[in-house]
């Protein structure tokens, strides 16, 4: 080695340093390459149209590329997901950080990790086997594979994102301020509501948000449940099309580089788009607000 | 004599889990007096004071058998209620803990879940528990600002405040000035003497010196023993035992 | 030291709240308070219940319908007969080649970028902005890693549908999870280590890699492991990049197409000619792949936790 020691130090910390920069580069290349094989749909019908029309018949002659149903199916499988998710997975994170013994909540700890772990696939497997029939049973429907069904197994899914991350949140609120409450004479049900949710809200907001971000996210469990009619839905129990099973369902078939192609490569651009927003706003937010720890001197 | 005594333990033993931390400690505790809890850190004087406000329930394990008698009565005992309990013997800790809140909220904190509403009863319980705690001319300007923007001396004020706009009867003091700078623990010092025409003030304290201006009574703990209490004058001048005497001239500890 | 004490009898402390009101309307609100906890706390533990029994039953299915066609022939072979018998190994050592391969990329940088954010980087905006990538990658939708794989691997490098295109797009989207678990696993290491080799005249280099990394070597094993399941789960990502529905042989390169549980779940249930008549290989290659990635997982989390209890 005639390098000497500085000089080879300053080389590894320069490599390094490039290196971190590879998950940059990733999201970069693939919004690159989404704009690259998407954009060409627009010169074939209008932002605006693509947006806002209201048929998605790729495959007619001539096609319709409007994928207004499409999203309109994310955002109501998402926010009825999360209206099970959120209850369910902050209730369970106050229960495990703040009533639950402390063995109850190492082993429960665990789980929810290992339920965090459990393949999409098997969830939608779970949701068209088991989950349609008895809804198509119990609600005498046409299908059991339907908007309702699609939520219920993406707050599944959610769950352990929010209740774990919650927990975090919830467990690092420093004993002295649960102490002085419970001191002043509150009920553990008041400390919790009054000082140990408030000091942890914007870790529960990061937990919630990433939790919705990763249900419009989501794509097997919406394209083996969801049912995958393109329509805008008049019931929670209609078959619906959410945008990433539009995707995964359609692109097998999307001659390559045809309109079809393109549009769907589009959708991903807005699928893209909706997470990253929603992914930026928990950033800030963890960032912005920062725990507030107990006061230092 | 009974009247003056507020509070009382009677063969205290404390533990968590299967060690033993408080040996049979019987202590009487008078009426509108400062009662300090002295000896080397790991005594148990600090586990003793959380005794009084059931506040080592908390921790998972822990177990404590004998009496602790409030008023005459035994407050050691699962059918006593611990948020009333909480709420007639206030407690400042060792570091200020404020909320996370204003500095009125802080104080009105404790009103608010007993229960008061009405906001005009709240302002004025607030303004006098900080006039109380001495910190009102300090804070009257501010009071819609963040605890957390105060000092330190001042949080730990303001923690004593919150504490008394409940009404407490008894305030426990784990090292409340151990955190702080001289002036600041002067200032704490000075109302603990104000305070004690209103209250029974039990105080643990590291510092020999504190013990001796704040308190009239004293009490020295070592390895979970109750070593020796009397007087703070007594003590401080002619101790019974050696082992006080070595603590309180600075020969262990 | 003692005195004599009044006997005590009553159980019920007298309180009236700090601002007058009588004393039975503080035992009323504070009897309403309690009720209100215990009300409250019941829903919590109700939440709790609704989780475990929401896992419960999902294994439960799983388990009940596929452990009888678990043999060893299913382990062992290829399907026949146009998929209705048979076993899945193709299925196996394909996920098994995706998961590999898929780490084989992202280990490495993963390891590199995690030493940089936590060796070398000092707080500002570089290191902000490269966070910030970080936790954007991790929210990308799989399908959108799917779409991404199939533009950039597939088309832009030529390498087609293969075991190197999934591998690769598996490997960019596991990326932040093995940074994560790596980075706390540096962090871990307490900073004496460090101040100790320093002090000892070594460069940052040569105490990051002869005293930081050897000492965070399993918290980062963990990692990989969290990585290798979550990559071996995955079925979006490799829709368009690796997988088909069948092979008649076992991969040989790394430019071959591959089958892969998840794939092969995903079609017998949705796309398959005889749906009802594959169930239970459905089942069977369902429990299989929930033992294989539950298994992965409950091993590193089994290892952190002990992991943790020491270094205490």
């Amino acid at each position: 080695m005639f390098l000497s020691r500085t000089s080879r130090e300053k080389i590894i910390r320069r490599l390094f340093f490039v290196i971190a920069f590879v998950s940059i580069g990733t999201l970069f290349l693939i919004f690159l390459f989404l704009v690259l094989e998407g954009l060409p749909i627009f010169k074939e019908v209008s932002v605006a149209q693509f947006i806002g029309g209201h048929y998605w018949y790729p495959t007619s002659d001539p096609p319709d590329f409007g994928i207004f149903p499409l999203i309109l199916a994310s955002l109501a499988v998402t926010v009825l997901s999360a209206a099970i998710s959120i209850p369910l997975g902050v209730m369970t994170a106050i229960y495990l950080a703040e009533i639950a013994s402390r063995r109850f909540r190492e082993i429960a700890k665990p789980v929810i990790e290992l339920l965090a772990s459990l393949p999409s696939v098997v969830i939608g497997f779970f949701g068209m086997v088991v989950v349609a029939p008895f809804l198509q049973e119990t609600f005498n429907l046409g299908t059991g594979l339907n908007l309702f069904n699609a939520a219920l197994m993406l707050a599944f899914m959610s769950v352990p994102t929010i209740c774990s991350i919650s927990e975090d949140a919830i467990y690092s609120v420093p004993k002295e301020l649960k102490e002085a409450s419970l001191a002043l004479g509150a009920t553990r049900l008041e400390t919790i509501v009054k000082v140990v949710l408030p000091a942890s809200i914007s870790g529960i907001s990061t937990a919630v948000i990433l939790g919705l971000s990763r249900a419009i996210g989501e794509t097997m469990v919406v394209l083996m449940v969801a049912g995958g009619a393109a329509m805008i839905p008049g019931s929670i129990f209609d078959p619906v099309r959410p945008l990433p099973a539009s995707i995964a369902a359609e692109m097998a078939e999307a001659p390559f580089r045809g309109s079809h192609y393109h549009a769907l490569f589009a959708t991903g651009i807005v699928l893209f788009l909706f997470t990253f927003c929603f992914n930026l706003i928990a950033d800030q937010i963890a960032h912005k607000y920062q725990q507030t720890g107990a006061a230092t001197l | 004599m009974n009247k003056n005594i507020k509070v009382s333990t009677k063969n205290l033993d404390f533990y968590y889990g299967s060690s033993q931390a408080l040996y049979d400690v019987s202590l009487t505790f008078p009426s509108n007096r400062v009662t300090a809890l002295i000896g080397p850190s790991g005594c148990g004087k600090s586990t003793f004071l959380r005794c009084f406000n059931r506040m080592n329930d908390l921790i998972p394990g822990s177990r404590m058998t004998g009496e602790i008698l409030f008023d005459g009565q035994n407050i050691n005992q699962p059918s006593v209620d611990v948020v009333t309990l909480r709420s007639r013997i206030g407690m400042v800790f060792q570091k200020p803990n404020p909320f996370p809140k204003t500095i009125f909220e802080n104080v009105a904190y404790g009103l608010r879940v007993n229960g008061i509403r009405d906001r005009e009863s709240i302002q004025e319980r607030v303004e006098e528990s900080l006039k109380w705690a001495a910190l009102w001319e300090e804070v009257k300007d501010r009071l819609h600002t963040s605890a957390l923007g105060l000092s330190g001396g001042q949080q730990q004020r303001l923690c004593i405040a919150r504490a008394l706009a409940v009404k407490p009867e008894i305030l426990l003091m784990d090292e409340p000035a151990s955190a702080l700078d001289p002036i600041a623990t002067q200032k704490i010092e000075e109302l603990i003497h104000e305070l004690k025409k209103d209250l029974t003030i039990l105080i643990v304290t590291h510092n020999m010196q504190q013990a001796g201006r704040v308190s009239d009574f004293t009490a020295f703990f070592y390895m979970g023993k109750l070593v020796e209490s009397n007087e703070t004058q007594k003590i401080f001048t002619r101790p019974r035992l050696k082992q006080t005497e070595d603590y309180i001239t600075g020969r262990f500890g | 030291m003692s005195f004599e004490v009044q006997s005590s009898s009553p159980l019920t402390l007298e309180r009236t709240a700090p601002m007058d009101s009588s004393q039975q309307a503080y035992q009323a609100r504070l009897r309403r308070r309690k009720t209100w906890e215990g009300l409250v706390f019941s829903l919590f533990w109700g939440a709790v219940a609704i989780t475990a029994l929401g896992l419960f039953i999902i294994l439960f299915f799983m388990v009940a319908n596929g452990w009888q066609a678990i043999t060893l022939t299913f382990l062992t072979e290829a399907p026949r007969e146009a998929m209705t018998q048979g076993g899945i190994l193709p299925c196996i050592v394909g996920t098994v080649c995706l998961a590999l391969g898929a780490m084989a990329f992202a280990f490495p940088i993963g390891i590199a970028s995690a030493v940089y954010l936590s060796e070398y980087a000092r707080p500002g905006k570089t290191l902000r902005l490269i966070r910030l990538g970080i936790n954007n990658l991790a929210g990308v939708p799989s399908v959108v890693f799917g779409l991404f794989g199939l533009a950039l691997f597939v088309t832009y490098f030529r390498f087609g549908v293969s075991i190197l295109s999934g591998a690769l797009t598996l490997g960019a989207m596991s990326l932040p999870v093995i940074i994560g678990t790596t980075e706390e696993a540096l962090k871990a290491v307490p900073n004496t280590y460090r101040e100790a080799s320093l002090g000892l005249g070594a460069t940052k280099w040569q105490t990051i890699y002869r005293v930081v990394l050897p000492a965070a070597l399993p918290g980062i094993l963990t990692g990989g492991i969290l990585g290798i399941g979550r990559a071996a789960g995955e079925t979006a990502p490799i829709m368009f990049t690796a997988a088909v529905f069948f092979t008649p042989s076992l991969p040989s390169s790394l430019f071959d197409k591959v089958m892969a549980l998840p794939y092969h779940i995903y079609v017998l249930a949705t796309a398959g000619t005889e749906i009802e008549a594959t169930r239970p290989l459905q089942y069977g290659t369902a429990l299989v792949l929930i033992t294989l990635v539950l298994g992965l997982n409950l091993m590193a989390i089994l290892y952190r936790s002990r992991l943790r209890k020491k270094s205490r």
